[in-house]
């Protein structure tokens, strides 16, 4: 490593900066959109898979067990270049958000369903004797409960999907790691590169962290209450 | 005090049962757990049901509003089959939306009290009125606090179930239960789980319920409680009925064998702590 590497880069820090920022914005574009898309499978596929429906039952079963055993890199992959090779052409980024979302929906079904089951079968119970129907008493009284269970586990899939992100690189989404991959080609200057990027990440992730650390803070505070 | 308009049946036809309970056969896989119950209970009749545990009294109790399914037999609610339909072919389940709008009239007092941990003891029993009977917040809100006023804890409405003594969260759920207005109240050993020092407070409310008519299915092992506030005490053993009568003739001179077994049991236990 040359002092050279240091002095060109910092010439090069307000170029570095640019590309860096754009790639994080769509860093914070695929983590949120990916995030959000898995929370509603999850809960979508984990309140069916309460239900008396034997077909959903093995539908959603397959589903989750399929998109456990693949890596998100292959399934990215099929997404990007497999649906194109038969018609659909994706842009990158809903590319990486639809697979983000489906991979880390399957994930999140199986979070939820361990949740809804945490909570004891009397409080289902207790809203079916109050007139509720089996959506009602889901809704209302086993969810909110569920989610305050699964909130840590929540809080590891937003931390670990933000840095998976970088996988969508892969497709060529323009966003932090694909962005810095160019800045490196372009200029061999790696080590300077890499630790800004990581610099890069954690700004990002710290604050993540501790948002969820609030939310189960207040979650558990008003379970206790 | 009164805990509502409701509690006492509209004066219709003295010889309609409120519930018509018709050779009840409950099986779980090679358990025989009821063996074909037959009973009608009047409006404003305060039943309670004794025996030895295992005896199906607690099963029969949750038939009454169908967290148990009956394997064989029929139950009227008000001469309103409950959980079926005659279908083309035999009875069918009735779907998801017509039971729970059957529940609704039947309150169900629980041993474990079942209380929402994540709600207020306020939002406790607000949340059937509103998400069930579609009432205002506000009225609920009004409703719930006459209704803890009554069982004794307006002043712990803003607290978490969790804060309560077992006597307080079952008080609760007695109110949750009132604030549907129900017409039938099933308690299920709603003393059982409680410290002794706790287990009055509950049995006053529910001396006071059954003081203003309402209509009550008690399963239960207070047998004093069970003398004071019953018209008729039934003792089960072994899925079956094997006697019933007034408090004074169940308790002051049974007729079968296995009655005086029971309670010469249980009186034993009670005086030889």
């Amino acid at each position: 490593m040359s002092g050279g590497g240091w002095v060109r880069a910092y010439h090069l820090l307000p170029d570095f900066l640019g590309m860096l920022w754009a790639g994080a914005v769509m860093t914070v574009i695929v983590t949120a959109g990916g995030f959000v898309f898995a929370i509603v499978v999850g809960l979508l596929l984990a309140a069916l898979r309460t239900g008396r429906s034997r077909l959903l039952h093995s539908l959603i079963y397959v589903y989750v067990e399929v998109f456990r055993a693949v890596p998100v890199l292959t399934q990215l992959f099929i997404i990007y270049f497999g649906l194109g090779a038969i018609g659909i052409r994706l842009n990158p980024i809903p590319s990486a958000v639809i697979g983000f979302g489906l991979n880390g929906g399957a994930y999140l079904t199986e979070v939820f369903r361990s949740g809804i089951e945490s909570v004891n079968r009397g409080q289902t119970e207790a809203a079916l004797s109050i007139g509720m129907t089996r959506t009602k008493a889901l809704l209302y009284i086993v969810l909110p409960q569920a989610v305050r269970v699964v909130l840590p586990s929540i809080a590891n899939f937003a931390i670990g999907l933000l840095k998976d992100t970088s996988l969508a690189s892969a497709v060529a989404a323009p966003e932090l790691s694909f962005n810095a991959h160019m800045l490196v080609d372009r200029t061999f200057l790696s080590t300077q590169i890499y630790l800004l990027v990581a610099v890069f990440y954690l700004a990002m992730s710290l604050p993540l962290s501790a948002v969820l650390h609030r939310l189960e803070r207040g979650a558990a505070r008003s379970r206790r209450a | 005090m009164s805990f509502s308009a409701t509690a006492i049946p509209a004066a219709t036809d003295a010889d309609e049962p409120l519930v018509r309970i018709q050779s009840v056969h409950k099986h779980y896989g090679a358990l025989h757990v009821l063996k074909g119950i037959d009973l009608d209970i009047r409006p404003g009749e305060k039943v309670s049901i004794i025996g030895p545990s295992g005896s199906g009294k607690t099963t029969l109790l949750r038939c009454v509003n169908y967290l148990e399914r009956p394997t064989r037999g029929q139950i009227f609610i008000n001469g309103e089959l409950l959980g079926q339909k005659q279908g083309r072919r035999g009875f069918v389940e009735l779907d998801d939306r017509s039971l729970a709008r059957q529940r609704t009239g039947i309150g169900m007092v629980f041993q474990r009290f079942n209380l929402f941990p994540h709600l207020t003891v306020s939002q406790n029993v607000e949340i059937g009125p509103v998400k069930v009977l579609k009432v205002s917040r506000a009225e609920a809100r009004e409703r719930a606090i006459g209704l803890l006023g009554k069982v004794g804890l307006a002043e712990k409405r803003d607290a978490y179930p969790e804060m309560l003594s077992g006597g307080q969260q079952q008080r609760v759920a007695i109110a949750r239960a009132l604030a549907m207005q129900p017409t039938l109240m099933l308690f299920d050993e709603a003393t059982s789980a409680l410290d002794p020092e706790l287990v009055g407070e509950v049995l006053n409310v529910m001396a006071q319920l059954a003081a203003d008519g309402m209509t009550m299915m008690i399963v239960t092992h207070e047998m004093q409680f069970a003398e004071d506030v019953s018209d008729r005490v039934i003792f089960m053993d072994g899925g079956q009925i094997v006697e019933q009568g007034p408090p004074s003739r169940l308790f002051g001179a049974p007729e079968h064998p296995r009655t005086r077994g029971f309670l010469r049991a249980v009186l034993q236990k009670r005086t030889m702590p």
